[in-house]
């Protein structure tokens, strides 16, 4: 096999075991990393939502957010599997973004070398 | 450290993309001068790992959580430039399809977790490896050390960004528009978490994957 079909199968395990990185923070009741709080989380930190956060902050509402399906029910077992599309989704829109780009933007390999 | 949106005013954003844009621009010319076809199968793998591992969020004390990048290890592979393509392009996934950092701060995240991040790291890695050979010890550790060195300065890079904020834009009753703590509150908070856990686990990472290509594909390591 080669490295980079083995590659892939590492990046395959790591969507599988992806939820673990949503199970164990819930486990430990942790919330989402520092400095990325909902506008109700700044509320109760601060006790009030800074005018410019409030406005910048409805500007975009993304599809699939906190990756998690739209409409998804509440749950570990819910949450895991639409981490895990997420994840799907997430790394064949990568990969294939960048391979676009490396064929587009990489020289073509000269034939006379090795 | 995916500074979401509303967290960094106008003056702060506009800047961050005042100076990505020519970098992005510089990232594009120096792949096509360097990166050959047949590594995009590379650059596609690295977008992807970078995408998937920043998923695997660690909880600690305090309640908040955090994650590895994976920069370095693409900035080592394949050098910074393509490294810097390679996390900018999971980093606007993420942010336009789900959330994970905003769209006005998509500037200021991938200068922090992508430019920054892959040039400290390959500098770091450069300087430490000089000449070594492909499969010594001496290049996962310099490739370890670099990467912990490389995500404290993108956490920093943040934290950084983020206590300006109270500094550069206040509303007329003086109280900050955009993210309300200053230096004194970011910098700690982020840097300790980072110092303490996550620049071991993105350590890690690079020294597992690095010796993976010393036993497997050695001549990834001396192209760089």
């Amino acid at each position: 096999m080669t490295t980079v079909k083995k590659l892939w199968m590492v990046i395959g395990i790591l969507v599988i075991l992806s939820p673990l990185g949503f199970i164990i923070p819930a486990l430990f009741g942790a919330g989402g990393a520092w400095g990325e709080w909902s506008l109700e989380e700044i509320k109760k930190l601060t006790g009030y939502v800074p005018q410019g956060m409030e406005k910048l902050s409805r500007l975009w509402s993304s599809p699939l957010q906190n990756y998690a399906m739209p409409g998804q029910r509440e749950g570990l077992v819910h949450g895991s599997l639409g981490y895990i599309i997420a994840a799907l989704a997430g790394v064949a829109l990568a990969a294939g973004i960048a391979y676009l780009l490396a064929r587009i933007l990489g020289r073509r390999e000269e034939r006379k070398n090795d | 450290m995916h500074i979401p949106d509303g967290y960094l005013g106008p003056a702060t954003y506009g800047a961050m993309f005042g100076v990505m844009i020519p970098i992005w621009t510089a990232a594009s010319w120096k792949l096509n001068k360097t990166l050959k076809t047949r590594q995009a199968p590379y650059l596609a793998l690295g977008a992807a790992f970078t995408f998937v591992i920043m998923m695997f969020n660690i909880p600690v004390l305090g309640g908040t959580t955090g994650h590895a990048a994976g920069t370095t290890i693409i900035a080592v592979l394949l050098g910074p430039w393509a490294a810097t393509i390679a996390v900018s392009v999971a980093l606007i996934i993420q942010a336009l399809l789900f959330g994970d950092g905003g769209i006005t701060t998509i500037g200021a995240n991938c200068f922090n977790m992508a430019a920054a991040g892959a040039f400290s790291g390959y500098g770091i890695y450069r300087l430490i490896a000089l000449r070594a050979e492909a499969k010594s010890k001496r290049r996962w550790i310099a490739a370890a050390i670099a990467a912990y060195v490389s995500l404290n300065v993108s956490a920093l890079l943040a934290a950084f960004q983020l206590g300006i904020q109270p500094i550069l834009e206040k509303a007329p009753d003086g109280r900050p528009l955009y993210a309300p703590f200053p230096l004194g509150v970011t910098v700690p908070a982020m840097a300790l978490a980072h110092l303490l856990l996550f620049g071991f686990v993105e350590a890690g990472i690079t020294a597992l994957v690095v010796k993976y290509f010393q036993k497997n594909d050695p001549d990834m390591l001396s192209r760089s």
